[in-house]
């Protein structure tokens, strides 16, 4: 699923965009570097290929109900993760701008998403680790699924991540969740199987692409601490920045509330299902904070001085730090993961 | 004059998958001749017309283009001398707009913005489309597409220019107007084509191909008289000359006893 | 099946619209993506109940629109097309969010419905802003001011080649979803094998057709980096324009416009 600018706010989508214009710079570097000039057209071709291959629809056995493919993982795997991530990158950057599928500050939650999690976790973590070369059908099938199957997971959880620290919308996050990873796990399944069948047709056919994708190792020398380092800085500024431009503008519903009504009358919630949804919430969010920012108003509400609803500064500071501070315990997880990756080579 | 000769002896290339496609050819090409390389699909021509720029490198034998051998150091000037228009012009012209594409060599060889701006101006207007500049390729039909290749390959100014099938797939006017403008080049042109008609109008000379070697090497209209050596090499007459009584039936041999020149 | 030609977008006819001229055509399209850009952040850095204040932003939309002379339906027929969408989005705020804000008359409205009508109304602002920019700029034009402001050049290459082959490519994707519809019967035929063989067919040719690109490159000097044209100067009025438009949205920001003139009509009547 893509996230849209109309979910999003400044500081989330600001953070989220430099992280992501912050890795395609060093995808870019790093494609650059080892270019091997083939790769020119090569990228630009199977990104095309990308969208052709979205437009025939498959049926899915069992459901009847049709779905089409990603191809972040059949590009990490054809592309090596530097490319594919540029591909990914520009396919939905098209998408974006042609399509109104995400929005121009959207974007950059959109790259970050469906970019990072396929070529950078999903790739060479699970798929190279379990798949290896791509030679054993079987380990070609499971390493590929499981492989889809996370990098969508993790993109779900993005975007119901990003949705809930903008705050526009109104779906807690425990619902959000409950709703999205479900989904997303079939789809990655079926992305999965879709994927196996189509790199083994490929390998059959063409048994030397294999040779080719399976020089390019997957990660190489990285050095992590400059670019958690960077990435973080990235986040905490824009984060910061962002916060601050947000929550400088004065709020205009307090305004006009008054001008129309003439009075800031409150009335306390329904106690059903809100109240149930809230006990939820407090026993599966992990972050208290959302669930707090909806529940408050009852408590005030008979404190009329104050506004009805949590100042929106607070908000959007809260979530400006928030998204950064995800964004960034998101890239130390990975170069964690890579570090003890790395050190098995 | 030394410079201009294509020179090909002794060359053989068998792809990876084992096939062989070209099986010890030989063949000069002197300065400003128009030469057609003909012969059933699979036999070779492809292959042979790939090596004339290095786009493929000789397993055996060797080709020399002008003053320089063939070989990677050589290659950048081989390049700037011939000029390769391929069979699907939508492979040759990758760039966003008609004018980027025309101007994509000229900036690769280093010259500076007005000059190439001068280059693909003349480029395109001796191909007859400078009202297409500034289209994306996807825009633009067989014909036009056609054109513009060819331009893209003019604007780096080669003396020799090798074609792959210029003509499929191009509506009758599209194909006349590129038969009258390929009339109008002096350059060296070695044109591998099924079309023998338009070999007729461009081509004195032609080269038979079949199965990697060459199975003749002569003037033109011997070549399309020669009913057995078109029948093992899988061609046929061009079309005009079928349905010409003289050549193609029982007054056919007559003429030729009478000594009368007989044209197409 | 999302068609590359389908009623939403229509890439031959964003193009056309983005050939045109005008002053805003005219202009650099550094300055028409940034102020896009300008655009969408304020939009989104609105809080979430808020919907007269966007208003003047349609306004501003539908006066690039006009300056530019491109048909206001162009965009409207768009929103419509994706109107369904911008409604999945906001579905759920009347439902977790039933604390009431505003009484208009005996009507009382929940925080819920207001931030959903926000959200739809912050959905078409931002669709249209994007619409825009593409029927004024043109892709290639985006392109080159993305790479003219820090983006990558292998990015934008990438971008180029891209669209210069989704063309190419959706007519063979299309070819062969006909190919195979008219082979399929009873939903047989177009499960997930069929699809891989299909896909894989067209993956392996266009693995060939990269080659043969990269070749065709090659042939005319190729060395790895593709080289372009110099890019225009920004004249005067770019930058004044520009900072007109910064202006103009800053304060549509910073000040509810639909407010004051709501305010200013009612002072009128005595």
């Amino acid at each position: 699923m893509h996230m849209a600018d109309a979910l999003l706010s400044p500081a989330v989508g600001g953070v989220m965009w430099a992280t992501t214009a912050a890795t395609i710079a060093f995808c870019a570097k790093k494609t650059q570097r080892d270019l091997d000039d083939r790769k020119v057209p090569l990228m630009g071709v199977l990104g095309a290929f990308i969208f052709a291959a979205q437009m025939i629809n498959f049926t899915i056995p069992a459901t009847g109900s049709s779905g089409h493919l990603g191809g972040g993982m059949i590009l990490a795997i054809l592309l090596g993760p530097y490319a594919a991530f540029l591909v990914i990158a520009s396919v939905l950057t098209v998408q974006a701008l042609f399509f109104a599928d995400g929005g121009l500050l959207a974007l950059g939650c959109n790259i970050f998403n469906l970019g990072v999690f396929p070529c950078f976790i999903a790739y060479p973590l699970i798929y190279k680790t379990i798949a290896g070369d791509g030679k054993s059908p079987k380990r070609l099938a499971f390493g590929a699924t499981l492989a889809a199957i996370v990098s969508l997971q993790l993109g779900a959880l993005g975007v119901v991540l990003e949705t809930v620290a903008s705050g526009i919308s109104a779906l807690p996050l425990g619902d959000f969740l409950a709703a999205m990873l479900p989904i997303h796990f079939a789809i990655g399944l079926v992305e999965g199987l879709v994927t196996t069948a189509v790199i083994s047709f490929v390998w059959k056919a063409r048994p030397e692409i294999l040779a080719y994708s399976a020089v390019s190792r997957p990660l190489g020398n990285l050095s992590i601490a400059k670019v958690l380092t960077g990435l973080g800085l990235a986040a905490i500024v824009t984060g910061g920045a962002l916060s601050w431009f947000a929550s400088s503008f004065p709020d205009g519903l307090e305004w006009s509330m008054a001008k129309t009504s003439g009075q800031e009358e409150l009335e306390a919630p329904h106690q059903g299902i809100h109240h149930l949804l809230a006990g939820i919430q407090e026993k599966t969010a992990f972050l208290p904070d959302y669930a707090f920012q909806s529940n408050e108003p009852q408590a005030s509400a008979s404190e009329a001085s104050a506004p009805s609803w949590p100042a929106v500064d607070a908000g959007t500071t809260t979530s400006g730090l928030v998204g950064g501070g995800l964004t960034l315990f998101l890239a130390v997880a990975v170069g964690f993961m890579l570090r003890r990756r790395t050190q098995f080579r | 004059m030394s410079h201009h000769i294509v020179e090909v002896q002794d060359l053989s290339y068998t792809y990876p998958d084992g096939a062989a496609a070209v099986r010890g050819i030989s063949f000069r090409i002197h300065h400003g001749e128009s030469v057609a390389v003909v012969g059933a699909n699979g036999a070779g021509k492809s292959t042979l017309l790939l090596h004339l720029n290095g786009a493929l490198t000789p397993q055996r034998g060797s080709v020399r283009i002008g003053d320089f051998p063939l070989t990677k150091a050589t290659l950048r000037d081989i390049r700037r001398t011939v000029g390769m228009i391929f069979q699907d012009p939508d492979d040759q012209l990758f760039m966003p707009t008609v004018f980027e594409d025309v101007a994509f060599g000229p900036l690769n060889l280093g010259l500076p913005p007005e000059e190439v701006e001068q280059r693909v101006l003349a480029s395109l207007a001796r191909v007859g489309v400078e009202h297409l500049r500034d289209r994306p390729p996807y825009k633009l039909s067989g014909g036009e597409k056609r054109a513009v290749s060819i331009a893209a390959v003019l604007a780096m100014s080669p003396d020799i220019l090798v074609m792959d099938e210029p003509s499929a797939n191009l509506d009758p006017r599209a194909r006349r107007t590129l038969i009258e403008l390929l009339a109008g080049f002096h350059h060296t042109k070695i044109i591998a084509t099924h079309d023998l008609d338009l070999v007729l109008d461009l081509c004195p000379r032609t080269i038979v191909i079949r199965e990697g070697q060459i199975m003749a090497d002569g003037p033109t209209r011997d070549i399309f008289t020669n009913d057995r050596l078109l029948e093992e090499s899988h061609l046929d007459k061009p079309l005009r000359m079928q349905a010409c009584p003289v050549c193609s039936g029982s007054m056919a041999r007559k003429a030729e006893d009478a000594g009368s020149a007989h044209e197409h | 099946m999302a068609n590359i030609e389908s009623a939403f977008v229509d890439l031959g006819l964003l193009d056309a619209l983005a050939a045109r001229d005008s002053i805003v055509h005219r202009l650099d399209p550094r300055v028409k993506v940034m102020t896009a850009a300008l655009f969408v952040l304020c939009v989104v850095s609105f809080d979430k109940y808020v919907i007269a204040a966007m208003l003047p932003f349609a306004l501003f939309l539908s006066l690039v629109l006009g300056l530019a002379g491109i048909p206001a339906r162009f965009v409207l027929k768009r929103l419509v097309l994706v109107a369904p969408f911008a409604v999945l989005l906001g579905l759920f705020n009347p439902f977790f969010d039933r604390q009431i804000l505003l009484h208009l008359g005996p009507v009382a409205v929940s925080g819920g419905w207001l931030s959903f009508l926000s959200i739809l109304l912050r959905f078409g602002l931002t669709v249209g802003a994007m619409l825009t920019l593409i029927a004024v700029t043109g892709f290639n034009g985006v392109c080159m001011a993305m790479e003219k402001m820090g983006m990558p050049k292998i990015f934008a290459v990438q971008l180029l080649l891209l669209y210069r082959y989704i063309f190419v490519l959706a007519d063979e994707g299309q070819r062969m979803h006909r190919a195979r519809a008219l082979r399929s019967f009873d939903g047989r035929g177009t499960g997930i094998t069929t699809y891989g063989h299909l896909i894989g067919g067209l993956l392996l040719r266009t693995l060939d057709r990269a080659q043969r690109i990269h070749l065709a490159m090659l042939c005319r000097g190729f060395d790895g980096t593709i080289r372009t044209s110099r890019p225009p100067r920004l004249v005067a009025r770019d930058v004044l324009l520009f900072a007109l438009a910064c202006l103009l949205l800053i304060a549509m920001r910073r000040y509810d416009c639909s407010l004051l003139l709501g305010q200013f009509l009612t002072e009128l009547v005595p």
